[in-house]
């Protein structure tokens, strides 16, 4: 294999990486405050059927501009993702509905939902990856292909990609900066760790449940929105749903720190790339390493669980409701 | 001399839907002072406490705060008018440090740990706590993470500082470092307010003692003004009659001998020390004690559902003259036991099996021709909680919270039932008809209020819960019966129902163990009386002849602290027994 291979290789799983790191961030976010929420997968699908949409639309409408092009749809799809979460957290908040199966009508629901949409732009598909190009040129940088001088590798690696790569990469900072060192941060820890701790000094549960939840599901959206932008040109089925289930594996391979989640998603992007497009011809061993994801993510809960390290663990009260007892 | 109030509670009432956990208490906390609230378990001394912290609001009455009229609806609102309590049970957050663990909930400034660390040293040197702000919570030992709780609360600038049982948890080198900095505070001119049932504490520490008595304010005195005699008079009052229909015991003969008993709780610690007694069949042996002094661990060691580090539990088996079954035993050890000769013919002769076939010995047991020669002997150690059961040995505990023993919520009586007896019978079907005939028997001889037999357990009442549990466990048939609380939180009618039940048991020659809280009821129920403290037996006693004092004083003796009340209490009451 040629270094030029390999070089176009690393670029295009950090380039997915992307995907998984919106999804896992937002995760991240939604289980600090106690909530696993299995509707990811639906979350994803319907950020990108929002998107989608949107991009359709201010094509029929004649509007070319990147810039519109790139952020009128990434509103949408927060929106479209805020929406699911506030959906989500009404269902497990509010009713304290078992947050499992909540999160799995989430997934089956959104799915439904998107494909619905999805379906009718069917034929518009090709109209819509003609769109992408908005994604794909804000903010790239210029390389030679074939070029393996280090400089210029690099430049391809790291810099060859489109706006959202490098947004995901700022949310994920941002999101570990506001949990390990503001106070907001350790308020919706102690939420998720000890729902009625936090109540009782006088945190307001409900409302950093919700908040949490919320923004969650709007980062964990335009991870769906990327995916079918930059990757996709017309597939869609099932593809969404997958990179969902592979971003909360993500969320337990980097232990709930949205800064570990960072290589972590690039490590991901690799051995879903590994088995898309390089290297690998014989079917039997691609779908063998279609499985590593999911065998690194179990290694690596055996690990944490085995050293029984309290940093390394999930939030204490995740995936059981709070409610304070009325007496 | 005139005193400064801090707080003052007037014509307080708190009441749990039937249950009246406080009615018409004043009481004021004086700035600068220590003040003990003493009581038993269940006064509503911990209840009242809650109403000036604000985790519950009381129904009625008025509370005052440096002379005004407030209105305290959360901790929040609390720490506004500078009261914090700190629980029982810690509210702290096992993977923060002590710094987070501090800085959590409060709005003060910028957020920076280092100064909270910061301000957490200045408070050490002040108080003489020793804490390190970087140490995460679960690497802590109790007393380490007391000392955050307090601090906690003075971080928020709370004047008035509430501690429930804070000793309960402690060594006696940490209570005393605890006193030590609870003085300091008081130097400082915060007010102290104690929750405790310890006596040679509250005589220690405090400068003055409110009694708590069924909910009720009997007295607040000077510390210096009192004695432990007369503190201990106040808790327990005066006797009450209580109507229940005491027969003496017939015959009564021993059933469980419990030898040198030791049975280490959760945390390591020996919850049951050295606890030797004996109880007899037809007889009604009351355990009386302060809750958490070893009751649950000793039943449970006894159940087999603990493990027990010590001692011997030794089971006679009332089966004199009684044939024996396959129901317990296989064919080998029935022919060893023969061999040794426990067993007997009806004529009176020895069995012994020899040169008998197997299918001869098999038709003889199963027409009932071989016998006990004597009760057998078991010793319950090292069996199986289903075995100890399949002897006839039940439990029912009802914990505070009621549902979290024996009965599965969300199924229904008859469900409820048939855990008990779904191992009987061959079918791999569960055979409903007998489960239901025992439920729909609950119901009726019992009073449950239910809409049917199949509605789950978790919709009725909790009284109700209640007969249905310990209905349970009578039903059974059982020769050794285990009742903790059985009556906790029912109504009178309720409760008589319940004692009229263990009564009827202990005529039917069951040897009934009584775990309650009221003394009354305990008195006026038991035929012996043990009370347990600390984990020790404090003394076992005529429940005929004791008085509610002499009880009092062996509850609160707790064994370590005050060996010689005990004794001299406990001299008493055998005198009495002679007498």
């Amino acid at each position: 294999m040629t270094l030029a291979v390999w070089i176009s290789f690393l670029a295009a799983a950090f380039n997915l990486s992307a995907v998984f790191l919106f999804g896992s961030t937002g995760e991240i976010v939604v289980e600090k405050s106690g909530h696993l929420n299995l509707g990811i997968p639906g979350v994803m699908s319907v950020g990108a059927a929002a998107g989608c949409m949107t991009v359709y639309s201010l094509m029929k409408a004649g509007i070319t501009s990147e810039f519109a092009l790139l952020f009128l749809p990434m509103l949408s799809t927060i929106l479209a993702g805020g929406l699911m979460g506030l959906l989500y957290s009404f269902m497990t908040v509010t009713l304290r509905a078992n947050q499992n199966v909540t999160g799995l009508a989430m997934t089956t629901f959104g799915l439904g939902l998107a494909g619905h949409f999805m379906n009718g732009l069917k034929a518009n598909f090709g109209k819509i990856a003609s769109a992408s190009y908005a994604y794909k040129n804000f903010f790239k940088v210029d390389v030679k292909l074939g070029d393996t001088g280090f400089v210029n590798s690099m430049k391809q690696i790291f810099l060859s990609h489109g706006f959202l790569v490098y947004f995901a990469i700022i949310v994920a900072i941002v999101a570990q900066i506001i949990l390990s060192k503001t106070r907001t941060g350790l308020h919706l820890r102690a939420v998720g760790e000890s729902p009625a701790t936090a109540d009782a000094a006088g945190i307001n549960v409900t409302a950093y449940k919700y908040i949490a939840t919320i923004i969650g599901c709007a980062i964990a959206a335009l991870g769906g929105l990327y995916a079918i932008m930059e990757h996709l040109f017309g597939r869609w089925d099932y593809v969404c749903e997958g990179f969902g289930w592979l971003s909360i594996a993500l969320v337990i391979f980097t232990i709930w720190r949205p800064g570990l989640a960072i290589p972590g998603s690039i490590i991901f992007g690799a051995l879903y790339i590994l088995k898309e497009k390089w290297l690998v011809t014989n079917e039997t061993i691609k779908f063998a390493i279609k499985v590593l994801p999911y065998v690194m993510t179990i290694i690596v809960l055996i690990i944490t669980s085995i050293v029984g390290s309290k940093k390394a663990q999930a939030p204490g009260s995740l995936g059981t409701n709070y409610f304070r007892e009325e007496r | 001399m005139e005193h400064e109030i801090a707080i003052q509670m007037k014509n307080i009432t708190k009441t749990f839907g039937p249950v009246v956990a406080n009615r018409g208490v004043n009481l004021d906390i004086r700035k600068g002072e220590i003040l003990s609230v003493l009581g038993e378990n269940g006064c509503g001394k911990t209840t009242l406490m809650n109403m000036i912290a604000g985790i519950y609001y009381p129904d009625e009455g008025q509370i005052f705060v440096n002379g005004e009229e407030v209105t305290i609806k959360s901790p929040k609102d609390a720490f506004r008018y500078k009261i914090g309590m700190i629980h029982q049970h810690f509210k702290l957050i096992d993977v923060f440090t002590a710094a987070q663990n501090i800085a959590l909930g409060v709005k003060k400034g910028r957020y920076s740990l280092k100064k909270v660390a910061a301000e957490v040293r200045d408070m050490c040197d002040r108080y003489g706590f020793q804490i390190d702000p970087k140490k995460m919570i679960h690497e802590m030992s109790v007393s380490e993470k007391q000392t955050v709780e307090i601090i906690k609360v003075l971080y928020r600038g709370a004047d008035i500082l509430i501690l429930d049982e804070p000793t309960a948890v402690l060594t006696p080198q940490e209570i005393r470092t605890l006193f030590k900095v609870l003085r300091e505070m008081k130097k400082d001119g915060k007010s102290i307010v104690i929750i405790t049932h310890k006596l040679n504490e509250v005589m220690e520490i405090s400068d003055r003692v409110a009694v708590l008595r069924k909910g009720e304010h009997i007295a607040t005195v000077d510390t210096k003004d009192t004695s432990e005699k007369e503190l201990a008079d106040m808790m327990v009052g005066k006797k009450v009659e209580l109507n229940i229909d005491r027969k003496d015991p017939v015959d009564p003969k021993p059933r469980l001998f419990i030898e040198h008993l030791y049975v280490k709780n959760k945390e390591g610690r020996y919850a049951v020390e050295d606890v030797s007694f004996t109880i007899n069949g037809g007889e009604i042996l009351g355990i009386a004690g302060i809750a958490g002094n070893g009751q649950k661990e000793l039943l449970e060691g006894i159940a087999g559902l603990q493990r027990v580090s010590k001692g011997d539990i030794i089971f006679h088996n009332p089966k004199k003259n009684k044939p024996v079954t396959f129901f317990h035993k296989k064919l080998r050890q029935i022919k060893r036991m023969a061999a040794e000769g426990f067993f007997h013919d009806p004529q009176g002769n020895k069995v012994d099996f020899k040169g008998k076939s197997n299918k001869e010995i098999i038709r003889l047991v199963n027409e009932e021709q071989v016998l006990f020669y004597e009760d057998e002997i078991i010793d319950l150690r090292h069996r199986t909680p289903r075995q100890i059961q399949e002897l006839g040995i039940k439990l029912s505990f009802v914990p505070e919270d009621r549902l979290n023993m024996g009965l599965v919520g969300n199924m229904s009586i008859v469900d409820n039932m048939a855990l008990r007896s779904y191992r009987k019978g061959r079918s791999i079907f569960v055979n409903k008809k007998r489960p239901k005939a025992l439920a729909d028997k609950i119901i009726r001889e019992l009073e449950v209020v239910t809409p049917s037999d199949m509605t789950p357990v978790r919709r009725l009442s909790g009284g109700n819960v209640q007969k249905v549990l310990v209905g349970r466990e009578i039903s059974s048939s059982p020769k050794v019966l285990m009742a903790a609380y059985p009556v906790r939180g029912l109504d009178i009618n309720s409760s008589y129902l319940i004692y009229n039940l263990l009564n009827q048991q202990k005529e039917k020659n069951v040897a009934v163990v009584f775990v309650g809280e009221d003394l009354d009821v305990l008195l006026a129920l038991s035929d012996r009386l043990l009370v347990i403290s600390g984990g020790k037996v404090a003394g076992i006693v005529d429940a005929r002849k004791v008085t509610k004092e002499e009880v009092g004083m062996l509850m609160l003796s707790n064994a370590k602290a005050d060996a010689h009340a005990v004794k001299t209490a406990a001299e008493n009451a055998a005198e009495e027994d002679k007498q």
